[in-house]
């Protein structure tokens, strides 16, 4: 969904699988380590405030997209370590044409009030989400739905005819029907996502009580929050889910400086950060600092530049490929990154079904020669190359870097252009206003090849910041779309991603380690590809 | 007098109608969307934004939006930011923590720099008169968040393990000196520095000339007509000290993780929350003005000269 800014998904399990688990060989299962761990402990996780209120379809950014995942859950869970979806509230999800679905509900779930999670509950709660009044932030992601444009039409002055979608059908308590304008074959895996979080009764009697004390059905339930500083939460005893926590209170402490947390974290005034500041990274000094403390993970990000296609030279495939072989990515992640990042190859995740290495091929390669020999050919006459990004969050040194590369091997003149903030910075991509390429980092919002390549390259995506539009592109990605069969839809995103191989409308650049650490008072924690903290594998010191 | 503090209390109604419109509309002419970047890579969609500025009368034109924030104000609803967290509701967390540490602040400056200043002004040019000269140098060559850097790094647990590194959400005073401390520290250092040449200035007056030859005792003499005389100054300095030091915290509530309002308003300018800005700096010219009227007072106090009718 964002660059920094990501929002992400429910609350994976990785349930029998603990430290010991791995390193080990398989005994113990799970009390990690020594086993003495405190199930009635308190665990302290760095965050930040939420930007919006906390409703699972308004959480579209990092700090409050933690905060309710932890306190819903959904039909569909991902794993912690490779994002692979599981029912987590679903009993079972059939479907035969990819088009209708057809989902039972695993029965006993509770919500926070004591009610039951029930079929109701989640086709209240999409209608709620998608109804354009209720101007929830993630309203689109219910489009694939029948009836979508009813309830949210696509003029945002026109009146919703409805506020309910057709393609919402409840058969029982306990199962629901839904009907999809096409075939979408990553529909079950698209419903781990935040925004199809079910809702108790209660929130629509009064959405504005649950503003200020949200009630889920997720593993922690919410207890008081101070704006700015905490939001405390409390583990749900009735959950039923196998992502269930082992520790009672979680507190979420607010930093307005990651600096100042990481120096918590060291002296174990906090137990948990899913990022370390710039100036742990330097030197990995944070190797130093927390030993065996250090969370790894796999994130579901890449890195890119996007070369502008209403720029005019920049249609001209051979400059882009020249470009693109010009930026030495091996040094810059090694350098100027300090090691927290590696080269990327492709235009997927790693980790990913679907992914494939190398599939830029030489392109995503250094190579000086050849580079400049395709930007001769190209005939560019301009006097200058400008990469443009925000400035802020140490966005600009790795441009800077990749623009000297440039310049060095091409001979042409590359500045860094930036604006002063994220905001200011996507004001300009999303008028449509750049003037040189531009960073254009994705973080998915599911784990699944699609997200990687529907969003950035289909003709008109959400988030398609080089205005790429490719109708043999777009043929295959709707026929991938279309493909009941998952194994034969990725072939086909396959496919799609060879073409965009070759144009390079956008090139990848380099994808993020996920770098966190836990301090001493945890036994065991680890980070989901999504950066958040595992909660279900947690472990408090007794 | 008390016709003169209430006219100065009727001046203020003025002054805040006047400094809020003028917030208000510069936070307003920020050239940035608010909705840009609000919805991460993507642009927001356009319900959302239409629905949210209905909200916030985003479209209302500036004049009209003022008077709906002004209105709401008087019946103290200080409004609702992008998150739904009412504004009020933030304030009256943030601000006892930020009025507590500006007050610690103010109190360590006040008694450090006034009795280095009275101690050096007395004896000029000795060791200790250099000593206090050579160190608020380098106070005053300090940033503020070197000084609370250092200091937090030998104090905290991989140094003395006299504090930890930051406060908790809801600190005690004993949390707060050392934040304090390094908050009030430049201002310590300009208070000596004023007090000192205040009172080398005052000593050949002619007031203390003769309280020496009354035969007074030197501490009646430094203590009562020296030092009244010679805190107008410094009474005027630290009088809108207050205010600097309450709006200027955010380094150093950033260095501890203070949740005070300094965060508040650095926040509230990043996301554009013209509401948010408009409602803590209209409480801090309110301090600045109440601040100032104690100060004036004070003169009458200090100096039996000054009268007012």
């Amino acid at each position: 969904m964002s660059r920094s800014r990501v929002a992400w998904v429910a609350l994976p399990a990785a349930l029998a699988m603990t430290l010991s688990a791995c390193g080990g060989g398989g005994g113990s299962s799970n009390n990690a380590a020594d086993g003495k761990d405190n199930p009635e402990g308190t665990v302290s996780i760095y965050g930040t405030e939420p930007k919006s209120t906390l409703f699972p379809a308004n959480t579209t950014e990092a700090g409050g997209g933690k905060v309710t995942d932890s306190l819903f859950s959904r039909l569909v869970g991902y794993k912690t370590e490779d994002g692979a979806p599981y029912n987590l509230m679903a009993d079972s999800i059939t479907t035969s044409d990819a088009k209708v679905y057809t989902i039972k509900l695993k029965q006993g779930w509770k919500f926070h009030d004591g009610t039951e999670v029930k079929a109701k509950n989640f086709v209240d709660a999409w209608n709620w989400a998608a109804y354009a009044p209720n101007a929830q932030q993630a309203a689109s992601f219910f489009s694939p739905i029948a009836g979508f444009e009813d309830v949210h039409p696509a003029d945002e002055n026109a009146k919703p005819a409805k506020d309910k979608m057709s393609g919402l059908e409840l058969v029982g308590d306990y199962e629901f029907k839904v009907t999809l304008n096409g075939p979408t074959s990553v529909f079950t895996t698209m419903i781990g996502y935040t925004p199809f979080s079910p809702m108790a009764d209660s929130f629509f009697a009064d959405p504005k009580a649950a503003e200020a004390k949200p009630i889920g059905n997720g593993p922690l339930k919410f207890v008081s929050r101070t704006p700015n500083a905490l939001i405390k939460m409390e583990r749900f005893d009735d959950y039923k889910g196998e992502d269930k926590v082992h520790f009672k209170t979680l507190d979420y402490k607010i930093y307005s400086s990651q600096e100042t947390a990481y120096q918590d974290l060291v002296a174990g005034k906090l137990d948990f950060m899913e990022a370390l500041p710039p100036s742990a990274k330097v030197g990995e000094k944070y190797k130093a600092d927390l030993g065996d403390a250090v969370v790894n993970a796999n994130l579901l990000g890449q890195s890119a530049i996007a070369f502008p296609q209403y720029i005019p030279e920049f249609k001209n495939v051979k400059l882009r490929q020249a470009v693109s072989m010009a930026i030495n990515r091996e040094q810059i992640t090694k350098t100027v990154l300090a090691g927290s990042y590696v080269p990327s190859t492709s235009f997927v995740s790693p980790g990913i079904k679907g992914y494939r290495a190398d599939t830029c091929g030489e392109y995503c390669k250094y190579n000086p020669e050849k580079a400049k020999q395709l930007f001769q050919e190209s005939g560019f006459t301009g006097k200058k190359l400008t990469i443009q990004s925000n400035q802020d969050g140490g966005r600009k040194e790795p441009l800077e870097a990749a623009c000297n590369s440039i310049k060095q091997a091409l001979g042409v003149d590359c500045e860094f252009v930036g604006a002063t903030n994220f905001g200011a910075f996507r004001q300009i991509v999303d008028g449509k206003q750049l003037t040189g390429m531009s960073r254009s980092d994705w973080s998915a919002d599911y784990p699944s090849i699609e997200n990687f390549l529907n969003p950035l390259y289909r003709t008109g995506g959400s988030s398609n910041d080089s205005n790429y539009s490719n109708p043999e592109v777009d043929a295959l990605l709707k026929k991938a779309d279309e493909t009941a069969n998952e194994d034969e839809a990725i072939k086909i995103y396959q496919q799609a991603e060879d073409i965009i191989a070759k144009e390079l409308p956008s090139m990848p650049t380099w994808n993020e380690k996920g770098i966190g650490g836990r301090s001493k008072n945890l036994l065991a924690a680890k980070m989901s590809f999504k950066r958040q903290g595992a909660l279900e594998s947690f472990r408090v010191k007794a | 007098m008390g016709r003169y503090v209430l006219r100065r209390l009727l001046q203020l109604i003025p002054v805040f109608l006047g400094t809020t419109f003028l917030i208000y509309a510069l936070v307003w002419a920020i050239p940035q969307d608010p909705f840009a970047g609000k919805c991460g890579q993507r642009p927001c969609d356009p319900a959302y934004i239409a629905e949210m500025s209905q909200k916030l009368n985003l479209n209302d034109p500036l004049v009209v939006q003022y008077f709906k924030y002004l209105g709401n104000l008087l019946v103290g609803d200080f409004g609702t930011t992008f998150n739904g967290v009412s504004v009020g509701e933030q304030i009256a967390t943030s601000w006892p923590i930020t009025l507590k540490m500006g007050i610690i602040a103010l109190i360590i400056e006040a008694v450090i720099g006034i009795i280095a200043g009275v101690l050096t002004g007395l004896r000029k040019q000795g060791f200790l008169d250099n000593l206090v000269l050579v160190s608020t140098l380098f106070l005053i060559s300090l940033p503020v968040f070197v000084t609370g850097f250092v200091l937090r790094l030998y104090l905290g647990p991989q140094g003395f393990d006299l504090m930890d590194t930051s406060v908790s959400s809801d600190p005690t005073f004993g949390e707060l000196i050392l934040p304090g401390f390094v908050l009030g520290s430049l201002s310590m250092a300009y208070v000596a520095r004023l007090t000192r040449s205040s009172i080398v200035e005052n000593r050949r007056a002619d007031y203390v000339r003769t309280a020496i030859a009354k035969g007074q005792p030197q501490s009646r003499v430094v203590g009562i007509h020296l030092l009244r005389n010679s805190l107008i100054p410094v009474i005027t300095f630290l009088g809108t000290d207050l205010g600097a030091l309450m709006g200027g915290a955010i380094v150093t509530e950033g260095v501890f993780n203070i949740n005070g309002i300094g965060g508040l308003i650095f926040r509230g300018i990043q996301e554009k929350e013209g509401i948010m800005v408009t409602g803590i700096v209209t409480l801090l010219v309110l301090v600045y003005l109440l601040m100032s009227l104690i100060v004036d007072l004070l003169y009458a106090v200090l100096d039996p000269r000054i009268r007012y009718e």
